[in-house]
């Protein structure tokens, strides 16, 4: 199969899509002809689509998911794109009260067909306001399905299932994994949302990894191979809902359990993964959990600060040793 | 104007007026679960508007917004079945007074965040202007709601988008407790659109014939793809914020001023004396209107509370 890098999964999705549906469109700051976003995933599409379809917005973040909103529940498709998951935040009321909210609040009349791009993560030395990674926010709303891809083929596939999707999603990105390569079909596919994909097989530690982190469990896994820990890497690919099933599953083969995550450690991901295998598998752990995340700070900007606190390959491959 | 339209005005008005009243005194038999906030005073703005729109436009509307759905065509008894939290409601009960929605009749749905609803009747317009027809929406909204950072970015981005949009600003002078020239200098806030390069116009709000000149002159300019239209619509509550506001905060002359202005009464002194109705015609028609309403309050009593398990109805993550 060829291999493509993740941002042209994302951008042959898209396409696809635009050309299939004519309700689809796209709609963010500096997506169009004169920039083609800020992480190049629109890169000729407004040359293909036109700017009605590919729109350039003005920099309010409220507003341009606030007309998302209000174009979805009017019959149109909307793909939105928030240039920095960190800007999500002055977008949350239209994401949290409305997109979320409309269908359930209004008694099942309307259906919100949105679906938010945006690039999470740290690595790249942009400091506070251009690195987190706030999965676990949307995690917490009500009505919010929530897609994590880690590799070219999930980001295809699970974006085209996004955009078919009736109701609406968060879909997070990487900074880093844009231009991570691997085999991607050509042809037309979708991944359902809810289940997770065992990226690497194992017997000894189970290590449930989102995003970024997926990429760095792997090496750790070739790592700690060498030294006769077999590691089962389990990437949840959705957030929202969560293939509970696959990772109760593999902690039972291998009873032990390591969480990665790139978010904040309180309340984050890494947190509700534990506490759902606390609830479901308690009994077949032979060891307490560990959680690799972020310890609760903000990101830093000077590369040996942003290194110490982000997870990486170091701090997996401690977590499972000390648990093998 | 012609006869009927304006006969159907002031049979709007005068329902949006007596269901609210039969809301306030439920409300006051501990029969409406929460809290309200009451369109009395205000109908002369939703119905000026919705006068002009077809059943396919589109409107946004507020925590305020019985008026708004009555308006646009929405059922008495649904409506009133919602407020009261039930199953036979708008939303099954899921919504109450703050969030009622019919999108059968394009009503896109009350938000109770105040100013949400701006950006997304932008959206809506947007939506118009891609599909290709000749739909327009029009987004209620109060005077505290110009104040939030959403009511610039929506206005704006509908403006350079040429949207088709009115933006319908009901200024009732006060934000819960805040008056406006406390929280704004702009003493009319349809000077604001000069700020979008798009027309603001200021209306007398309890006057429906000017507000429906208004609302028509914005319609057309939308339909014909020129961009929205802000339209303040110079208005007053005629009770407190909500259900439990006196609303001592406003001077006494002033409320009594706005009493003497009340737009149902103004519109049936010009029914009558323009000649198009007469007393007995008038008596006959609120008879009847107050008829309806009964019937709904009725229904709404009748309806059954939506049983517990239906909180899991309608969810998907």
């Amino acid at each position: 199969m060829r291999e493509i890098s993740y941002r042209d999964a994302l951008r042959e999705a898209l396409v696809e899509e635009m050309r299939r549906d004519k309700s689809v469109f796209l709609l963010g700051e500096d997506i169009g002809r004169y920039w083609e976003g800020a992480f190049k995933v629109t890169k000729g599409l407004a040359e293909e689509f036109g700017e009605e379809r590919v729109r350039d917005t003005p920099i309010s973040e409220s507003a341009i998911i606030g007309t998302a909103v209000g174009a979805a529940i009017t019959g149109m498709r909307p793909v939105a794109e928030i240039m920095f998951g960190d800007l999500t935040t002055l977008a949350m009321d239209q994401i949290a009260n409305q997109a979320a909210k409309i269908r359930y609040m209004f008694g099942g009349q309307a259906k919100v067909p949105l679906v938010i791009r945006t690039p999470f993560g740290g690595g790249v030395n942009i400091a506070a306001h251009h690195s987190q990674s706030l999965e676990a926010w949307f995690m917490h709303v009500p009505g919010l399905l929530v897609a994590a891809p880690s590799a070219p083929y999930d980001a295809k596939g699970l974006l085209k299932a996004a955009i078919r999707s009736d109701d609406p999603v968060m879909f997070c990105e990487h900074k880093l994994l844009y231009s991570v390569e691997g085999p991607v079909p050509e042809e037309d596919f979708t991944i359902p949302f809810g289940v997770a994909e065992i990226k690497n097989e194992g017997e000894d530690v189970t290590v449930v990894a989102t995003l970024f982190m997926v990429v760095k469990a792997l090496e750790a896994a070739k790592t700690l191979k060498k030294e006769g820990i077999s590691v089962e890497v389990v990437d949840p690919r959705t957030l929202v809902p969560l293939d509970k099933e696959a990772i109760v599953k593999s902690v039972k083969k291998t009873g032990r359990l390591v969480i990665v995550s790139e978010d904040c450690k309180t309340a984050g991901v890494t947190a509700e993964i534990a506490a759902m295998v606390a609830e479901e598998a308690i009994d077949y752990l032979d060891a307490p959990i560990k959680r690799v995340a972020e310890p609760d700070t903000p990101i830093p900007f000077s590369p040996p600060l942003e290194k110490h606190v982000l997870p990486d390959e170091k701090s997996i491959i401690k977590a499972v040793r000390e648990i093998a | 104007m012609n006869k009927d339209r304006l006969i159907w005005m002031y049979k709007k008005m005068l329902e949006i007026r007596l269901f609210e009243e039969k809301v306030f005194e439920l409300y006051g038999q501990n029969l409406v679960p929460g809290t309200i906030h009451l369109y009395a005073g205000e109908e002369a703005v939703a119905v000026g508007v919705c006068a002009n729109l077809r059943k396919d436009d589109y409107i946004v509307s507020t925590h305020r917004g019985h008026g708004h759905c009555l308006a646009k065509g929405a059922r008495l008894d649904k409506t009133m079945a919602e407020i009261l939290g039930k199953r036979t409601g708008y939303c099954k009960g899921k919504g109450g007074s703050m969030h009622i929605a019919d999108f059968s009749v394009g009503m896109l749905g009350a938000t109770a965040v105040v100013g949400a609803g701006i950006p997304i009747a932008a959206g809506a317009g947007l939506s118009i202007k891609l599909r290709g027809t000749e739909q327009v929406t029009a987004c209620f909204f109060g005077d505290g709601a110009s104040n939030q950072g959403t009511f610039h970015e929506g206005v704006n981005m509908a403006a350079i988008w040429k949207l088709p949009v009115l933006f319908v600003c009901e200024n009732n002078l006060y934000a819960m407790g805040t008056r406006q020239n406390r929280v704004m200098l702009a003493e009319s806030i349809a000077t604001r659109a000069s700020a979008y390069g798009i027309p603001g116009v200021s209306v007398d709000g309890t006057d429906v014939l000017r507000v429906y000149e208004a609302a028509r002159a914005a319609v057309q300019r939308a339909r014909r793809g020129e961009g929205p239209t802000l339209i303040e619509c110079r208005t007053y509550r005629h009770m407190g914020h909500s259900r439990i506001d006196p609303a001592t905060y406003r001077p006494r002359e002033e409320v009594e001023e706005w009493l003497r202005r009340d737009p149902i009464q103004r519109l049936r002194r010009g029914l009558i004396e323009g000649g198009h109705l007469s007393d007995a015609e008038v008596q006959v028609l609120e008879r009847a209107v107050a008829k309806n309403v009964e019937s709904a309050v009725e229904f709404a009593m009748e309806s059954p509370y939506p049983s517990s398990e239906e909180a899991l109805d309608d969810l998907y993550a």
